[in-house]
C-alpha cells in the first residue's frame, strides 16, 4: 500500500467539497435529483475518478481502462460533476442535465455520457455486471479492474447477492464493491425499512474480503482502495460508513433528502455552509 | 417427414460456432443439460459459465461480458426469462448491450412439466422492448443457422427454441436472414403465417386446404420483430385472407404483430391460431397439448376457411 501524502489528501478533499457545491447547484437548477446519496458518496467517487482509477478523459473507450459502475445510479449528479471536472466533457454541459436532448440523463446512460461505463439507476445490477466485465478481461487478457459502488438500500436486492455468489465462484479479485453505507433509504432509515445487519458479515459470508472504513474520510477511502488491489483470490467489499447528505447540516441523515431538491433558501444555506467548510480546509 | 430436435441442433451449432468465433461465451442458469449447452461446455470450458439458479444475475452477468467485448449467449427456459424482465429491459435493451438471450422450452413444448413451465407470453414481453430483436426457429436446420445469424446481428436478440422434435423443413443450403419471412409454399387464396413449430403444422394444413380448392401460402416468419411488414402487406393485398399460427398467446406475439401491421395499412381478414388468453395444462404428449388448446392442423384449416369465406362475402 502506498502512503498518500498530506497534500494529495488535502487536494482531493477540496475537490470533493467543491463538487458537492456543483451537485447542489445542478439539483437546485434542475429542481430534481438526489442530494442525500450524492453527498454521502462524495469522497468515494472523488477518490476513484481523480486518483485511483486508470482512466483517460481523452480516451473514454480505452480498452484497458478500469471500469467504474455507479450501481447506485441516483448519485449520478456527483458522477457527472466529477467526470466534467476531470475533463470527460465540458463543465457547462452540466447545466443541460435532465433536459430533452442532453447527454446527461436522469440516471447514467453508457451510450450518451463519456466516462459512464454502464447504464444504471435500477438498483442491484452492478455487482453481476461487474463480474461479467472481470471475466471478459480474463478471456481477452486485459488487465483492468472493476469498481462497483452500491447503496446500502440496494443491498436489499436479491440480484445483488446473486451477483456476489457469481463473483465469489470465479474468485474475481479484480472486482471491488464499495457499499455507500449511509443508513438511510428513500422511505426512511434502512434498519426500519428492512434491516441489513450485519452487512459486513453478509459480504464475508459471500467470500468477499471485507473491511469497514469511514467513507467520508478521504485518507481511509484511498487506503481501502489500495488494499483492495492487493487482495488475491477473492473479490473485495469495502463497507464505507457515510452520512447521507454529508456536509449540509439541514440534509444530513434525513430520508426526506433522498430525492428532493432544495428550495432557494435551503440552497443558499447549504452552499454557504459548504463554502465555509471549503475555505477552512 | 424426418423429425429432428430443435434444441439439440441449437446446442451443436453453438459449439461449432464457438470454434469459429472466439468471442462467443455461453452462460446458463442450471439447465445446461436441458437446453443443450453441454456441447459448448465440453469444447470450451473457459468460455462456459453455469451460474446456478440466478436468472436475474445471469442476464446482468452476460451484460458485463458483452461490455467487455464478448458475445454472450445466455440460456434458460423461456418462461424463466420473465423473472429477469427488468434486467433485460434496462441492462440489455435500453443499454443496448450485445447480449443474446436464448429462451428454450418455448411455448407448451415442456408439456410434461405443466403450466408453471410453459411459456405463453415471453414473446409479448420481449417484443414490447425497444431495441429487442425477436426470432424463433422452425426446425433443426433453422435453429442451427440461427446461431451465427444471431451472433453476428449487432445488439440484443431474443431467440426462441422449442424443446420438441419437429419435421425438417429446410435444406442445408438455407440461410437465415433476420428481418425476412420465408415463403415455403406458394398460394393465392389465403396466407398462413407461422413461427416455430407451427410452421410445419401450417404446411400440413395447406395440403388439406388444397383438397377444398383453397390455395394457401405458407410463410415461416422466423423474425417476429422487426416484422417483415412488406411481406405481410404483399400477402394481404394478394390474398385478403391471413392466418397466423404460433405456440404462444394470441396476445402480444406473432398474431398481434401481424394484426398491427395490417390494421395500420392494409386491413384484411385475419384469424389467429395460438393459446387463447388462458393458462394451459400438463400433458403426456406435446402434439396432443397443442391440439387441445386450439392449435391443431384442423384448427388451422378451419381458420383458413373462415378467413376465405369472410373475404368472399
Amino acid at each position: 500500500m502506498t502512503y498518500h501524502p498530506e497534500q494529495l489528501v488535502k487536494e482531493l478533499d477540496e475537490t470533493a467539497q467543491s463538487l458537492r457545491i456543483d451537485v447542489l447547484e445542478m439539483i437546485h437548477r434542475r429542481k430534481a435529483g438526489h442530494p442525500g446519496g450524492s453527498l454521502s458518496a462524495a469522497e468515494i467517487i472523488t477518490a476513484l475518478i481523480f486518483h485511483h482509477l486508470k482512466i483517460d478523459p481523452n480516451r473514454p473507450d480505452w480498452e484497458e481502462r478500469d471500469r467504474f459502475i455507479l450501481s447506485k445510479g441516483h448519485a449520478c449528479s456527483f458522477l457527472y460533476a466529477a467526470l466534467a471536472r476531470r475533463g470527460f466533457f465540458p463543465r457547462e454541459e452540466l447545466q443541460t442535465w435532465g433536459h430533452i436532448g442532453s447527454r446527461l440523463q436522469g440516471h447514467p446512460d453508457r451510450l450518451k455520457t463519456p466516462g459512464v461505463d454502464m447504464t444504471t439507476g435500477m438498483e442491484g445490477h452492478g455487482v453481476a455486471v461487474g463480474a461479467g466485465l472481470c471475466l471478459a478481461a480474463r478471456i481477452k487478457n486485459l488487465s483492468y479492474d472493476v469498481y462497483v459502488l452500491v447503496g446500502d438500500g440496494e443491498c436489499q436486492c436479491g440480484v445483488l447477492w446473486e451477483g456476489a455468489m457469481i463473483a465469489s465462484k470465479y474468485r474475481l479479485s479484480e472486482l471491488t464493491v464499495i457499499v455507500d453505507h449511509n443508513h438511510v433509504q428513500l422511505d426512511g432509515p434502512v434498519h426500519e425499512i428492512l434491516p441489513l445487519d450485519s452487512l459486513a458479515d453478509k459480504w464475508r459470508a459471500f467470500n468477499f474480503a471485507t473491511f469497514e472504513i469511514d467513507g467520508n474520510n478521504m485518507r481511509e477511502v484511498l487506503d481501502a482502495l489500495d488494499m483492495a488491489k492487493e487482495i488475491r483470490n477473492n473479490p473485495t467489499a469495502i463497507i464505507a460508513h457515510t452520512t447521507k447528505g454529508r456536509g449540509v447540516s439541514l440534509m444530513e441523515n434525513k430520508s426526506a433528502w433522498h430525492g428532493r431538491p432544495p428550495n432557494d433558501e435551503e440552497f443558499a444555506r447549504a452552499v454557504s455552509e459548504l463554502k465555509r467548510r471549503l475555505s477552512k480546509q | 417427414m424426418k423429425k429432428m430436435s430443435i434444441r439439440k441442433a441449437y446446442g451443436e451449432a453453438l459449439a461449432d460456432y464457438g470454434a469459429e468465433n472466439p468471442d462467443v461465451v455461453v452462460v446458463v442458469a442450471d439447465v445446461s443439460s436441458s437446453v443443450q449447452t453441454g456441447f459448448f461446455a465440453e469444447r470450451f470450458p473457459e468460455r462456459f459459465f453455469n451460474v446456478g439458479i440466478t436468472e436475474q444475475a445471469m442476464v446482468d452477468f452476460a451484460v458485463g461480458l458483452a461490455l467487455g467485448g464478448m458475445i454472450p449467449f445466455a440460456n434458460t427456459f423461456a418462461v424463466l426469462f420473465l423473472r429477469a424482465a427488468e434486467q433485460i429491459r434496462t441492462c440489455v435493451a435500453y443499454a443496448e448491450t450485445n447480449v443474446k438471450l436464448v429462451g428454450s422450452y418455448s411455448g407448451l413444448s415442456n408439456f410434461k412439466d405443466g403450466p408453471t413451465h410453459h411459456a405463453e407470453c415471453d414473446v409479448a414481453v420481449m417484443r414490447a422492448m425497444p431495441n429487442m430483436t425477436v426470432v424463433e426457429a422452425a426446425d433443426a436446420v433453422e435453429a442451427r443457422k440461427m446461431v451465427p445469424a444471431v451472433a453476428e446481428h449487432e445488439g440484443p436478440v431474443y431467440l426462441r427454441i422449442s424443446r420438441s422434435d419437429v419435421p425438417v423443413l429446410f435444406e442445408e443450403s438455407y440461410e437465415v436472414k433476420i428481418g425476412r419471412g420465408v415463403i415455403l409454399r406458394d398460394g393465392g387464396d389465403v396466407a398462413l403465417i407461422a413461427s416455430g413449430v407451427m410452421v410445419s403444422r401450417c404446411l400440413e394444413a395447406a395440403e388439406k386446404l388444397t383438397n377444398e380448392g383453397i390455395d394457401a401460402y405458407v410463410v415461416d416468419m422466423s423474425t417476429i420483430k422487426p416484422l417483415d411488414v412488406d411481406l405481410v402487406w404483399k400477402l394481404a393485398e394478394e390474398t385478403g385472407a391471413l392466418v397466423t399460427a404460433e405456440d404462444h398467446s394470441i396476445i402480444g406475439g406473432l398474431g398481434s404483430a401481424v394484426a398491427e401491421a395490417l390494421g395500420e395499412k392494409k386491413p384484411a381478414n385475419l384469424e389467429r391460431i395460438g393459446v387463447r388468453d388462458t393458462f394451459t395444462e400438463t400433458s403426456l404428449n406435446y402434439e396432443e397439448l397443442l391440439d387441445h388448446y386450439g392449435m391443431s392442423v384442423e384448427d388451422i384449416v378451419k381458420a383458413a376457411r373462415r378467413a376465405v369465406e369472410r373475404k368472399r362475402k
